[in-house]
């Protein structure tokens, strides 16, 4: 395992995982706390402890506590039936080190105005995402992840809207809007639509995947930009993960935004206070909100800040995809219905079908259970073994099982008694076409981007493999297309859609990463994207990997 | 010499003022009315809607200013925006940006508040029929010599205007209710005035006598708002009331201006819509009525000292004994409401237009006394 072992990469390693540095002075909890009374809120703190599945490289360890401090400002007149929230993460180094101070100017400023309609909590979590998830369990009285945190002493009403912070420098040259949440969520688009009205209200540069707007939608580079920036938004919402803190607030149905503040070599600087107005102002606009955000749309994707493609536009071309399946279920059905001329034969053909087609279905499916379940359970085992760390264990302990199942087509025929019948392996592919078609149907209208890039890696796949197409050249091609792979190059177009071209090298450890944040995320905030794969995607896949061998 | 001079002056001088009072006593009793009423209408909700309050209120303070009482106003303001959470400046209601002008003051006396503001209690107020706890604030006790206004303004469409984002009133509705004000002689002249999108739709179904209507935009117009203030964060007002605002604060008791002059007010240079008004109905000439006649409760009072000779002096009717045969003279019930003889010339007109298919020939006399909702429903 020298790829890992290197100190260096591995430190790269570490800083590209999740934001679970610990800060080694800690969060200042007491001055926040003492900062926020003064500014005249009502200041509460939340302790919080979690268990990670594997441990932080840094620390060696399996424990991750903080503290969390918000401070509600209570709306002068109205009652405290609704709450809006500014949260900025407080992390160690130089990440997010502006954020907190423009959030307590903001929050001096805010107090002294009569008109809020609605509360407004000023929040400073402690371990980014980890943090967030615990506050939010606590307001919301859910425990769905397992954590363990101590619950609020003080509450506004319910949360209308969130906007999330991160602000590196005292002065930027633009904004950047994140919206893409957790397990594919997004905001609704009127949250999209408010912020880049105020950027152009007040002048500053405004842009979405850290790309510009164009102004020349006719000619082909400006088309080519703008499909860049939407692919950009497909493969961060496929990613199922949490782009900002703003990404858990979304499945409590509160509209949330992250805001990020660059600073890259341009001549014309924004300063904070200008960042201060343009959120003041859509604070007021939020505040001004008698219902909650509803009357745009939830589910689009954004070529930039003013154009996108809403669900009906970009639905029936998924809906083209799942027809193809449907088709060659029709076909084989349709082949399968037209009894073949020998009597005898057929019966004796229909006999071992359900036999043989459950055989592959059970065990495809307790391969996906041992991708699911092993890398977590064994790598104690894996780190005696082998000169790993746990994370690396973990991972690759997937990748291991994932490359163990490509073998499986051997064992189930061994379980069977001799070769497969034509009848059967009809049987198999339609079970697993029709398998395939719901649960891309049901991936894409959950998580689109998901779905879709799934699909037009796979249907094309299944559509095609039968037993008598050549061996070698269908099985590289499965292979290539099989989820796995899928997802190293995503990584390498990923990279390259966000012009920072990486090596094999860099490329490679780049996939590893993500495999562990997959893994992570599913423990830790409950992303769907890793059982999906590991319980219900790979073994279908594998379904047509047996089919390609039924002979 | 120079006190015969005098005195012949003097003399000339009140025999011209008394020809002048002769005169001036004809135009007294012109208009028919002797007491003035308003009802003030702001039928939307939320704090976006600003500008419908305010409209409402700066009609509200006009009317007061030009002499009608609050016992005499009846207003209903469908929210409260002076004590809004949203308001920055609390327990005001600015009709012109930079904070001009407040139109919410310090005695305004609101007689139907927040959810009290619905078609049904309109219904009843304009045509009296409310339960008997209901206090006289809340009544419209106008008789047949009361002038009255009435104004509404909030959301409306192409025959109906929207109440608190839950139900409407038709045009229809609102055409029969001021039927039956006319048959229950609660009004002698009515203005009324609304400040809709597509408002002229409102008035295109009155059939009743003395009614004269005004609308900030025709059909498929849509009214727009005029200035947004940005401390404030909303629009103030709507553009045909703002102009009517400053149209009225040149209006004082004593001005002759005539409803000519309202007609004139927001041309569609200044309101991009269209402004409309319909007088057919209207029995006098819209130059003869003036502005004071609605909005103001302007009391004809003129200092004289001479006397004027209004009637003729009563005659000693003698007594005829000599004829045993008394003339009996055959008495006939008058007529109660002499309505086909007052629209008659207004039928003509309304038949002639197709859009309406109202059924006004009911009136031949005898059938007056059948309910207005009968002769809607055909």
């Amino acid at each position: 395992m020298g790829l890992l072992s290197d100190p260096n990469r591995r430190r790269a390693l570490i800083g590209l995982l999740t934001r679970l540095n610990a800060p080694i002075w800690g969060m200042p909890v007491d001055w926040l706390v003492k900062t926020m009374q003064s500014r005249g809120l009502e200041v509460f703190t939340q302790r919080f402890s979690r268990r990670l599945p594997f441990p932080d490289e840094d620390k060696e360890r399996y424990m991750v506590k903080g503290t969390n401090v918000y401070g509600i400002l209570r709306a002068p007149r109205a009652p405290r039936t609704e709450a809006l929230v500014l949260s900025a993460p407080c992390t160690a180094g130089d990440h997010n080190n502006q954020a907190v101070g423009l959030l307590l100017g903001l929050a001096q400023y805010f107090r002294n105005q009569v008109y809020w309609a609605k509360d407004i909590i000023f929040l400073v979590n402690e371990h980014d995402l980890i943090g967030m998830q615990a506050w939010l369990e606590g307001y919301h009285h859910t425990n769905t992840t397992g954590m363990d945190w101590s619950p609020l002493q003080g509450r506004g009403g319910s949360i209308q809207a969130a906007l999330s912070l991160e602000l590196s420098s005292d002065v930027v040259t633009s904004l950047d809007l994140v919206l893409e949440g957790l397990n594919g969520q997004l905001p609704n688009l009127d949250l999209a639509n408010l912020f880049y009205a105020f950027c152009q209200k007040i002048g500053v540069l405004c842009t979405t995947q850290g790309k510009l707007q164009r102004n020349d939608w006719d000619s082909v580079s400006g088309y080519s930009h703008a499909v860049q920036t939407m692919m950009l938004m497909a493969m961060k919402q496929a990613s199922g993960r949490p782009w900002g803190d703003h990404g858990l607030f979304l499945r409590y149905h509160i509209e949330a935004a992250t805001i990020k503040g660059i600073n890259s070599f341009r001549q014309y600087k924004t300063d904070a206070t200008t960042v201060g107005r343009l959120l003041e102002g859509m604070y007021r606009k939020l505040n001004n909100l008698l219902e909650r955000l509803h009357q745009s749309y939830f589910f689009y994707l954004m070529s930039s800040l003013s154009h996108f493609v809403s669900i009906g536009y970009y639905m029936p071309a998924f809906g083209l995809l799942g027809v193809i399946l449907l088709l060659r279920a029709l076909d084989l059905w349709v082949q399968l219905a037209s009894p073949p001329p020998r009597t005898e034969d057929g019966v004796v053909d229909a006999d071992p079908g359900v036999l043989s087609v459950l055989t592959p279905l059970v065990i495809s499916h307790l391969t996906g259970a041992a991708l699911y379940t092993l890398p977590i359970h064994f790598q104690e085992m894996a780190v005696e073994h082998f000169p790993v760390s746990e994370t690396e264990a973990v991972v690759l302990t997937a990748i291991a099982v994932y490359t163990a199942g490509l073998a499986l087509p051997h064992n189930t025929n061994r379980l069977l008694t001799g070769q497969g019948t034509e009848q059967g392996w009809k049987v198999l592919k339609l079970v697993a076409v029709l398998y395939l078609a719901v649960l891309l149907g049901c991936t894409a209208l959950i998580n689109f981007s998901l779905g879709f890039i799934l699909a037009l890696t796979l249907v094309p796949v299944a559509a095609f493999v039968t037993p008598n197409v050549p061996k070698v050249l269908s099985a590289f091609v499965l292979v290539v297309l099989s989820p796995a792979c899928t997802l190293l190059f995503s990584v390498f177009f990923f990279q390259e859609l966000q012009e920072m071209p990486v090596s094999f090298l860099d490329g490679w450890m780049l996939y590893l990463s993500v495999i562990s944040q997959g893994i992570l995320d599913h423990a830790l905030y409950g992303s769907l994207v890793y059982p999906l794969v590991a319980l219900l995607v790979y073994p279908c896949w594998l379904l047509f990997w047996n089919i390609l061998f039924w002979k | 010499m120079k006190i015969l001079g005098l005195l012949s002056l003097l003399a000339t001088h009140l025999s011209a003022n008394s020809v002048n009072i002769e005169e001036n006593a004809g135009q007294f009793f012109s208009s028919g009315h002797t007491n003035n009423w308003a009802v003030l209408v702001c039928t939307s909700r939320f704090w976006f809607n600003y500008r419908h309050v305010a409209n409402t209120l700066s009609v509200y303070r006009s009317v007061k200013r030009l002499g009608i009482p609050d016992s005499h106003i009846v207003l209903m303001l469908a929210d409260d925006m002076a004590c809004n959470h949203r308001n920055p400046k609390p327990a005001t209601v600015f009709s012109h940006k930079n904070m001009e002008l407040n139109v919410y003051g310090d005695d305004v006396e609101v007689d139907y508040r927040g959810y009290e503001v619905t078609v049904e209690n309109f219904l009843r107020v304009l045509t009296g029929r409310l339960p008997p706890s209901t206090p006289r604030s809340k009544r419209l006790l106008s008789d047949d010599r009361s002038n009255i206004l009435i104004y509404l303004t909030g959301h409306g469409g192409n025959g109906f205007l929207k109440f608190q984002d839950s139900e409407e009133i038709s045009n229809v509705e609102l055409a029969d209710a001021f039927q039956q004000m006319w048959q229950k002689r609660r009004y002698n002249e009515l203005l009324f005035i609304i400040d809709t999108c597509q408002g002229a739709s409102m008035y295109e179904r009155f059939y009743s006598p003395n009614l004269m209507a005004l609308a900030s935009s025709q059909v498929g117009e849509d009214s727009l708002s005029h200035q947004p203030d940005l401390a404030i964060g909303v629009h103030l007002m709507d553009r045909y009331t703002f102009y009517l605002l400053e149209f009225l604060e040149d209006i004082h008791p004593a001005s002759k201006s005539n409803m000519n002059d309202l007609f004139k007010v927001c041309p569609k240079s200044q309101c991009v819509s269209t402004p409309g008004h319909r007088t057919d109905l209207f029995l006098r000439d819209p130059g003869s009525a003036l502005i004071t006649d609605f909005f103001g409760s302007v009391r004809k009072v003129e200092i004289t000292m001479e006397t004027v000779n209004l009637t003729d002096p009563i005659e000693q009717v003698e007594q005829n004994f000599v004829n045993e045969d008394l003339q009996k003279e055959s008495y006939s019930y008058v007529d109660q409401l002499p309505v086909s003889e007052i629209i008659h010339q207004g039928l003509q007109l309304v038949n002639n237009n197709p859009g309406l298919s109202h059924p006004h020939l009911s009136f031949t006399g005898q059938s007056v006394c059948c309910r207005p909702s009968s002769i809607s429903s055909i």
